[in-house]
């Protein structure tokens, strides 16, 4: 009992250190640059608490639940042998933890706001939610097929850069037919997709994939897979754009 | 403290809601493809419950101590009484904004070295590797690499150039590193551009885009304040493969001075 309480308290400290350069940016602009005080000391202390407790108890819960279950379920299904079932959870997966993304739903809402401005949809509720909809299961339906096509480089065992370098050339080709309204939230939607929950989880599903695949090196064939999913958004987003705004 | 265990409450449940896609596609495949009952179901569900407890605090703190704070900055940075001491801009350069640019890029780091994402990332790849590539090493260079980018992306709303040119450039670069790296850090690499930018870095980098965006005229907050993630998810696998290819020049530098000294 003693000793973790120990290891809690260290763990705590780690997350004091991880968050102290964000604390001294902070303070120094406020204080030095703008030359303002610090509003509301009491609360921003109890902010900070809250904090470093809940990056705390995420990291100790990471271990214990997100890590095991990512790997235990790749070793499961790839023991079961079944293709069509391992690349159904790769697509629910990718699929599932995008679409309820909040940053995704912020995007989405944004972009169709852009759009309402450019003409290119009625500016009236209705237009605009329908917009955001189709958006959002955009997304998530590409962020499905990256993880079906980064598991699937894991069991063939295809070199990464030659998709990634593909993937590359596409988006920038696809940049000069799409809207130029679309482009900077097609670009962005790649980085948004892939949150605190959806990360440990796909990173652990490639890494036990990899190491319960003869011949396979979990360093090299292990991670990938958040690649993928940062990528194929900007390329369907950006058709979304030609195909609504066409 | 009612107010606040109020907050709590719905942090939770919004935290939950999310999660709910998550465990129910988890659930299924357990119980109708594996068929098998969950090993160690105790502790699993206390570790989900630890995540959704850490998530839920993390989240609530941010918005009382940071996200107020730190998206009033970015507001009164860009203003132009803070740039020009005139409320209007005359004759914009780009040099002017200085303070922005040193903004921006140490908010990128700090945010990006409190991401829990990375740090989930980070803590396999040691594992992965078997030691050899250290925590602090991926994440202090992942880190820059979000400054440098969120630095070049706030310039880069300043002078009101397409993105796109800037991001093809980067993925020559990225192409060109990914022949001369070592081998074993291409996907790690590519996957650190996705994970830097979650919970922390979009909020508050996306106040400064949007801020940036509508002070400068000309600009439209938003088209141009949109495109400062992507700056933020290209930067970091340019600079994860360029730690790795210093730590391996140096290795092989090391290597050289020893041969030397045993001949």
């Amino acid at each position: 009992m003693k000793s973790s309480l120990l290891n809690f308290l260290q763990a705590c400290l780690n997350s004091l250190r991880d968050l102290l350069p964000i604390v001294f940016v902070v303070a120094f602009f406020q204080l030095a640059v703008l030359q303002q005080p610090l509003p509301d000391f009491f609360n921003i202390l109890i902010g900070l608490l809250l904090v470093v407790l809940g990056l705390t108890f995420f990291i100790i819960g990471l271990e214990m639940s997100l890590f095991p279950i990512g790997e235990t379920m790749a070793n499961a299904l790839a023991k079961k042998g079944s293709i069509f079932w391992l690349m159904t959870f790769a697509f629910c997966l990718g699929f599932g933890t995008t679409i309820a993304e909040p940053a995704l739903i912020a995007v989405a809402d944004e972009a169709a706001d852009v759009a309402a401005e450019a003409g290119i949809i009625l500016a009236n509720a209705d237009a605009k939610e329908s917009y955001a909809s189709g958006l959002r299961y955009t997304v998530a339906f590409s962020v499905g097929f990256a993880i079906i096509l980064g598991v699937l480089r894991i069991i063939k065992g295809w070199p990464i850069h030659r998709i990634i370098i593909a993937g590359y050339v596409l988006v920038v080709t696809i940049t000069f037919f799409a809207p130029k309204e679309i482009i900077g939230i097609a670009y962005d939607s790649g980085g948004v997709t892939t949150s605190t929950i959806t990360v440990p989880l796909v990173t652990a599903l490639g890494v036990g994939l990899s190491s319960s695949i003869k011949g396979r090196n979990p360093m090299i064939d292990g991670f990938g897979l958040i690649a993928f999913a940062s990528l194929t958004p900007m390329i369907f987003v950006m058709i979304y754009g030609i195909v609504i705004g066409g | 403290m009612i107010e606040l265990i109020k907050q709590f409450l719905m942090t939770f449940a919004d935290t939950f809601y999310d999660v709910i896609p998550i465990i129910t596609i988890f659930l299924a495949f357990q119980f109708i493809v594996i068929r098998r009952p969950l090993a160690n179901p105790i502790k699993l569900g206390i570790g989900f419950f630890y995540v959704l407890l850490g998530l839920t605090l993390f989240l609530m703190g941010l918005e009382k101590a940071l996200f107020p704070l730190g998206e009033l900055m970015a507001t009164q940075l860009t203003s132009s009484e803070f740039i020009y001491d005139t409320p209007s801009y005359s004759d914009i350069h780009w040099g002017d904004f200085y303070w922005v640019y040193i903004f921006a890029f140490a908010i990128g780091f700090s945010t990006t070295i409190a991401e829990p994402s990375l740090m989930a990332v980070a803590i396999k790849a040691h594992e992965v590797s078997g030691g050899a590539i250290h925590p602090w090493g991926l994440r202090i260079s992942v880190a820059l690499g979000v400054a440098i980018g969120i630095s070049l992306g706030v310039y880069r709303i300043i002078v009101g150039d397409p993105i796109h040119y800037y991001i093809a450039t980067g993925y020559v670069f990225v192409i060109f590193q990914t022949f001369k790296a070592p081998k074993l850090i291409v996907p790690l690499a590519y996957d650190s551009g996705g994970v830097t930018t979650s919970t922390v870095t979009v909020p508050l980098v996306a106040a400064l885009g949007l801020g940036l965006a509508s002070t400068i005229p000309g600009r439209s907050p938003l088209i141009d304040g949109f495109g400062l993630i992507a700056f933020a998810s290209l930067f970091p696998m340019i600079t994860v493969m360029a730690y790795a290819q210093l730590s391996q020049w140096y290795a092989d530098k090391q290597n050289k001075i020893k041969q030397e000294e045993s001949k």
